[in-house]
């Protein structure tokens, strides 16, 4: 059985009279990575910086592994959380060597041991003696996550931590991250903006808007059953189709879909172009018009009976060419009431 | 979130004299080479070259009459003024970078409340000039004090060593505080954060990150305070501790033979040009690639114990350093009223401060703009020169070069010995480097390409300069000549020595009667000039925040 090693429960924080974030809760199961994901501005940094002690919430409790730090009248300070956090721009001290750095928060006798251990963990054990200007931003940005890890935190906070890189290496440094903090058997938090991001990343992602938190889940089953149109769209493509339901089933461009809303009420349907398996056949109610070709897949556009377009994701190995008709059929679907 | 950014600009603007002369870079585009018009130069020099021969005249008079000299110099007595001048500069600069970088501390970085109001009542000391603080600490002490006669409680006399310490230390702390907190809102307030999430106390954080951040800052307003405090005349003489100003103006004003007061001058420059060597020789070090900050520090919540030692701190510096200099002078002057003595005012003596500070100003800013131009848009090794010469006048005792003023002024220029022309063409080349520095980083933020298209149009060098170039750096310019203005009104020693006869300032008026121990005649004096130098401060401290909206 696993203990969250964060609990964050109903946590307001306020800049001036603007919410930042309200009513923000969340558990962080022990050694997961979890993906923080919203548009910018949604205060994904703010529930951050919370954690970390840096913002001071209004209302609502933080606990990291049980013990209370925010809340209850209490404010832990941020040197006594062992939190450890990556920021955005790294902040690594410019006037003290790489291997310093790393060392900088940790104490006793082990620490050149700790120090050696973490920058072979990072793969910059040969860059010990070197300033932080003198690396390039991948480096700088291994240093700070090797600084972050050598106290051995609770919890490793990262706030938009590819923001800096281009973007080969970001999905370098990506794969690369996961693996380190999956070794360090850490538990980590990570602020991202970037869907792909976080999907590709993250053992559970965190959906944020305005605020709040939308949804909670493992990156496929968010993917797959969004709980809200938003949700859906912000994740990744979607067809929204509008109808109402009659018979267990809305009637739409794409041919019926059941539903267990009662009749009369106003549904959307979405369906994610993957989902859309567009077949030739003469006669089909569908005119392919526009194709294009990617190597793994391939994105279809197609003109319906009614003039509308929509694009479907078609693997290769289908032969689908612009002019072709085709029948639609649909692998899945979800239905929200609106 | 610019509550503060008055405060910073200031600082910007204080601290700019003494940051400036090594950060000469060449303009961001790479400029024409273009031969400068001669009328450019001439300009440039006009206020500078005649001051800057006076003191390598010295130089070459007091070497010539060589057995003399080393009669003067090695004497017990220069040792002891060197060993005195040394400990007090350096008491004065540890004290204020003390002060000034702990108060820079406390009101960036924590949760004080009302910081702002805060900021502005730390930086006032700034307005009274240092012989009026130690006239406050000096009239108000003792058995026959002010406040042994107002409320029959007599406080310590303060005088000699401990008393200049005192004052110099309360009137250079706010250009420190100035400088570092100007430079603290430039640092990547992540920093601090990291630090601290990596399990640092606030003091760890402020002794490892820190410090070692702000160390060009420190060292920049370090080198300005000792600098002050080695050229400072008024309150060491009040105060009637023997270092080389005073010992200089004692030597000046009771010989017919002015070798002594020049050979001591000469040591004294020589002194404050090898702390600026040093100064430059340990810089460089500490530039750091600093990020640009993205969001406002995290504040350090201070605990009650430490809020209350937060406030009992400032309440102390700005008390003995603002309040009560303001309090004791209002007492002074209602003490002399009240006994029907009449308030004291010398129209004579206003109306000398104010021309000469406004005569300096203008003349300063007009300097400036060929000087700035020249070091921006054609510069040259040359041009280099020129722009660290305004520094180095800018740093050297005005009682040194005053001396050198006067010594070149009777042997080669007697007609206008003692005028007020000589006077402004001093008080303007002395503080020369107040304009130039916010003058030149407005002219860096002009776009060459705005002064070309005028030419293209037609223009003359000379018209678009007026046109174009003068305009937008107009900013700059009026900074630099309130700063000026200020620094001028309170100025002593070239005015004592240079005044014209029947020529009195402000200044002038309340040094001599404090040296005289007629404090009520010196506090209705001292009122006005803290009252006339306040406007352009207020004017420095108010204005950068219009800027903000733009």
């Amino acid at each position: 059985m696993t203990h969250p090693v964060i609990s964050i429960d109903g946590v307001t924080v306020r800049y001036g009279d603007v919410a930042a974030i309200e009513g923000f809760t969340l558990d962080v199961e022990d050694g997961s990575l979890m993906a923080l994901v919203g548009p910018s501005g949604c205060g994904k940094t703010t529930a951050l910086r919370a954690i970390a002690g840096f913002e001071e919430p209004a209302e609502g409790t933080i606990a990291i592994r049980g013990q209370v730090v925010s809340g209850e009248s209490r404010l832990i300070a941020p040197e006594h959380r062992n939190v450890g956090m990556v920021f955005q721009e790294y902040a690594l001290f410019p006037h003290i060597s790489v291997a310093e750095n790393v060392g900088y928060g940790v104490r006793g006798s082990g620490r050149v041991r700790r120090v050696e251990d973490v920058l072979t963990l990072v793969g910059l054990d040969n860059h010990r003696d070197r300033f932080p200007h003198e690396l390039s931003g991948g480096e700088q940005q291994r240093v700070a996550l090797a600084r972050a890890l050598a106290p051995e935190p609770d919890v490793v906070l990262l706030d938009e931590p590819f923001s800096n890189l281009d973007a080969p290496q970001r999905e370098r440094m990506r794969r690369e991250l996961r693996k380190i903090l999956k070794t360090a058997r850490v538990t980590a938090i990570l602020v991202t903006h970037d869907q792909a991001e976080a999907l590709a990343i993250a053992d559970v992602i965190a959906v944020m808007r305005e605020g709040h938190i939308r949804q909670v889940g493992a990156p496929d089953d968010v993917y797959a059953a969004p709980v809200s149109p938003w949700v859906a769209k912000f994740l990744g493509d979607a067809v929204l189709l509008d109808g109402t339901v009659s018979a267990g089933s809305v009637a739409t461009v794409l041919g019926s879909v059941p539903t267990p809303l009662p009749d009369g009420a106003h549904a959307r349907v979405m369906i994610r172009p993957e989902w859309i398996m567009p077949t030739t056949a003469d006669g089909g109610s569908g005119l392919v018009v526009d194709r294009e070709f990617y190597g793994h897949d391939q994105r279809v556009e197609i003109e319906l009976v009614k003039g509308e377009i929509i694009e479907a994701l078609v693997p290769t190995r289908h032969a689908v060419h612009v002019g072709d008709r085709v029948d639609i059929e649909l692998a899945d679907s979800i239905v929200y009431e609106v | 979130m610019n509550d503060q950014s008055s405060i910073v600009e200031l600082g910007a603007v204080a601290g700019t004299p003494v940051a400036a002369p090594d950060r000469v870079r060449a303009p961001s585009r790479k400029a024409p080479v273009r031969k400068a018009p001669w009328w450019l130069w001439t300009a440039a020099l006009a206020i500078l070259a005649p001051v800057s021969i006076a003191i390598v005249a010295l130089f070459l008079r007091a070497f010539g009459a060589s057995s003399a000299v080393f009669d003067t110099l090695l004497t017990t007595r220069t040792l002891q003024l060197t060993g005195r001048s040394f400990l007090l500069t350096a008491f004065v600069t540890a004290s204020a970078v003390i002060v000034g970088v702990a108060g820079a501390w406390i009101l960036t970085r924590t949760d004080l409340r009302f910081k702002a109001v805060w900021g502005v009542a730390f930086a006032l000391p700034l307005v009274i000039p240092s012989y009026v603080i130690a006239m406050t600490l000096i009239s108000s002490g003792g058995p026959r004090g002010l406040f042994a006669e107002l409320i029959g409680l007599p406080l310590p006399h303060v005088t000699g060593l401990v008393g200049a310490w005192i004052t110099l230390t309360l009137s250079t702390y706010p250009y420190v505080f100035l400088i570092t907190s100007a430079a603290m809102h430039r640092t990547d307030p992540s920093l601090e954060e990291a630090a601290r999430s990596l399990g640092s106390t606030p003091t760890r954080v402020f002794r490892t990150i820190v410090v070692p951040q702000l160390r060009p800052a420190i060292g920049a307003s370090a080198l300005l305070v000792s600098l002050y405090t080695l050229s400072d005349f008024g309150s060491v003489s009040l105060m009637r501790l023997d270092v080389f100003t005073r010992a200089i103006y004692a030597q000046y004003s009771g010989r017919i033979d002015r070798t002594p007061a020049i050979v001591l001058s000469i040591v004294l420059m020589l002194i404050a040009g090898v702390i600026i060597w040093g100064e430059q020789r340990t810089r460089g070090e500490g530039a750091y690639f600093s990020q640009k900050p993205t969001r406002p520090p995290s504040v350090y919540r201070l605990s009650a114990t430490k809020r209350l030692g937060a406030i009992v701190f400032l309440v102390g510096a700005v008390g003995l350093g603002a309040a009560l200099p303001i309090l004791v002078l209002v007492g002074w002057s209602w003490q002399s009223v009240s006994a029907a003595e009449g308030f004291f005012v010398s129209w004579a003596a206003v109306r000398g401060s104010m021309t000469g500070a406004t005569l300096a100003a203008i003349l300063a800013m007009a300097a400036a703009i060929p000087i700035v131009v020249l070091g921006v848009r054609y510069t040259s090794r040359r041009t280099v020169w020129l722009e660290r010469s305004a520094f180095f006048v800018f740093s050297l005792p005005h009682l040194t070069i005053a001396i050198a003023v006067v010594a070149f002024t009777v042997k080669y220029a007697r007609p206008v010995y003692q005028s007020l022309l000589v006077l402004v063409v001093v008080y303007a080349a002395i503080f020369l480097a107040q304009v130039t520095g916010p003058a030149r980083a407005s002219l860096l933020a002009v776009n060459p390409a705005l002064e070309e298209a005028s030419r293209s149009l037609g223009k003359g060098a000379f018209s678009t300069l007026m046109s174009v170039t003068v305009p937008m750096i107009s900013k700059g310019l009026l900074a630099g000549g309130a700063l000026v203005f200020v620094t001028t009104l309170k100025e002593l020693p070239a005015t004592l020595l240079l005044s014209p006869t029947g020529f009195t300032t402000l200044a002038v008026r309340i040094w001599a009667a404090a040296d005289e121990a007629l404090y009520a005649r010196a506090a209705s004096s001292a009122l006005i000039l803290i009252a006339v130098s306040a406007l352009p401060v207020y004017y420095l401290s108010i204005k950068p925040k219009g800027v903000a909206d733009r």
